[in-house]
């Protein structure tokens, strides 16, 4: 059965795959922090106009792709800063005229829809080798600048004006993102396919955030999770009982989705907790309660009572059946 | 005697067309702690953003240290704190990692951080007291220590002179003091400071000038007034509706704005 690991295609798509899956979230990190979500989908519709031109011209539909992709990229960030419109507005427009375009001119060239489905949904195992060393270069390229411009990606994602006064290249660096967005988009293309492209870009970031609490982690994080759902959603199609048809693109979005599903109340957990520990704030106290006696407990409060003990400000309130209790010689204050 | 930080000569500011700034000359020498003050749509926030570059001028000339604004380059020499509800963004990040952005300025591309990065980083979350949140993410701070680390990003490019846009605005009286020992910190090192500010709260105290704006045009420029005297009429709004629209209407990611994509007036 694990055969089908030794044939070339699937050595071919692995590679594929574990490329994509740490390219695809290095960007997705700085679309999500700029709350750009659904960019990744923008810019995959309109790369469906590019494939269809590339189907209509003869011309290798990667090249077609990636060229109309970053056209399309440059020109929503461009209505974005230029128009004093939300970025979605501008998706949204960028949406329906990419795959508007592209049915139209598939429709023209007598291309059959099923070869444009190829880069719908993807066609991992039918990718070729110069296909593999252009993925992985185009990966290279996004991964290195991802990782090595951190500082000053996160520092405009983060703040817009900010970073122009501590004079950052705004425009310039929110251009290379678009791009950056388009050439993953590109290359993801082949393994999950255009309409699930921004699934690998956005759901990794979206579950690796539910755990951490620096922008460092959720982007490795993130390049992590999703590298492990491409490789492990392929090798779970390819193991898929005979006389199935599983389609990649669709598990490697279910498991990645999976992680997420998985982590969410363990984030959610956490986040609560979080908010339950957090001290309260060091004002004086409310002389006008009425403090507890002591004796009308069965237990003293301390380290090991098991009541959450939370400081505040000199000293800690033990939380109990919804009253801050602060030990106060005899008694309990209420805080 | 040091290079004049700050200097605007007949400075306009027109936004889509309609004048809001006009003919306003500024002046603040090395060391000053100056309080921008005024109503709503009085135009302080556009006057900061115009002499922070971010607002381009319809007329007049803006000076940086002497140089004209357009040729402006030691941008490590000023430090900037936009008016923000929150530091949060769509990911979480350490109030380290923000405060460490503030450093962008002073750093070479793909170098990591220097021993002087570091301890810069360090002392300004030490000067706002958040020294032991940094590896907290900043969207679990309350509202006020937000704006603290915003100011700490600011210092961390150790800069000569300070914009900050309403630092005290919706923060409580303990963050509101926190902040103002931490500028009180930094006037004390020779910063010069401009403030924009509704009402002055416990900063009073450092304020050495104010300046009051009234619909776009500078009303008042001396010593520092009391808070109730800011709002007299002589400088309050002449009319209701306001000319506000550059703090937040077209501010891009942070507000949602139904318009034409197209729609110009940048």
């Amino acid at each position: 059965m694990l055969d089908i690991f030794s044939y070339p295609f699937m050595q071919r798509a692995l590679l594929a795959a574990f490329f994509t899956g740490l390219a695809a979230p290095a960007v997705g990190t700085y679309i999500v922090q700029r709350r750009l979500a659904l960019l990744g989908d923008g810019i995959g519709h309109v790369a469906v106009t590019g494939v269809a031109l590339g189907l209509l011209t003869g011309i290798a539909p990667t090249w077609t792709a990636v060229t109309v992709a970053v056209l399309g990229a440059v020109l929503i960030e461009i209505i974005r800063e230029r128009g004093h419109t939300n970025g979605d507005v501008a998706l949204a427009l960028l949406f329906y005229g990419g795959l508007a375009g592209g049915v139209l001119l598939t429709g023209l060239g007598g291309q059959s829809a099923a070869r444009l489905q190829e880069y719908l949904f993807g066609s991992i195992t039918t990718i070729s080798v110069g296909d593999v060393w252009v993925t992985m270069a185009f990966a290279a390229v996004v991964i290195l600048i991802g990782v090595g411009l951190a500082p000053q990606l996160f520092a405009v994602a983060q703040d817009e004006e900010f970073a122009r006064v501590a004079g950052l290249n705004v425009r310039a660096y929110n251009l290379l993102v678009a791009v950056l967005a388009a050439v993953s988009v590109t290359i993801a293309m082949r393994t999950v396919g255009l309409l699930l492209v921004s699934a690998l870009m956005v759901v990794p970031v979206a579950t690796s955030q539910q755990l951490t609490r620096s922008f460092r982690t959720t982007l490795g994080a993130a390049m992590v999770l999703g590298m492990v759902a491409s490789v492990g959603g392929l090798s779970l199609s390819a193991l898929a009982p005979a006389g199935t048809r599983v389609a990649p693109g669709s598990t490697i979005v279910l498991l990645s989705l999976a992680g997420f599903v998985v982590t969410w109340p363990l984030g959610a957990w956490l986040r609560r907790r979080q908010l339950q520990r957090a001290p309260f704030p060091a004002l004086p106290p409310d002389e006008t309660a009425t403090p507890h006696d002591a004796a009308q407990h069965d237990h003293d409060h301390g380290p090991a009572c098991g009541h959450a003990a939370i400081p505040h400000g000199d000293h800690v309130d033990y939380v109990h059946d919804g009253h801050r209790h602060a030990p106060h010689e005899q008694h309990y204050d209420e805080h | 005697m040091s290079v004049t930080p700050l200097h605007l000569t007949d400075g306009a500011v027109a936004i889509g067309g309609r004048p809001v700034l006009r003919g306003i000359d500024l002046r603040v020498e090395s060391g000053e702690f100056v309080a921008l003050m005024g109503a709503n749509g009085s135009g302080k926030t556009t006057l900061v953003r115009a002499l922070t570059g971010l607002r381009p001028l319809t007329s007049g000339t803006v000076e940086l240290f002497g140089t004209d604004l357009r040729h402006f380059h030691d941008w490590q020499r000023v430090g900037y704190v936009p008016q923000r509800l929150g530091a949060a963004t769509g990911v979480p990040a350490s109030v380290w990692e923000v405060v460490a952005s503030g450093r962008l300025t002073r750093r070479r591309l793909l170098r990591p951080l220097s021993r002087a990065d570091r301890s810069a980083i360090q002392d300004a979350l030490e000067v706002v007291d958040l020294a032991d949140r940094g590896r907290d993410g900043v969207s679990q701070l309350s509202g006020g220590q937000q704006q603290r680390v915003l100011i700490a990003r600011a210092l961390a490019g150790e800069p000569e002179l300070l914009f900050l846009d309403e630092p005290t605005a919706g923060v409580d009286l303990p963050n509101q003091l926190a902040l103002t020992a931490a500028l009180g910190e930094l006037a004390s090192r020779g910063a010069t400071i401009v403030l924009v500010a509704h009402e002055l709260g416990p900063l009073a105290g450092l304020v050495g000038r104010a300046v009051v704006m009234r619909d776009g045009r500078v009303a008042y420029d001396g010593a520092p007034l009391a808070d109730h005297q800011v709002h007299d009429p002589r400088f309050a709004e002449t009319h209701l509706h306001h000319h506000h629209t550059d703090g937040h209407a077209l501010r891009h990611d942070h507000s949602p704005h139904v318009a034409s994509p197209l729609e110009g007036g940048r």
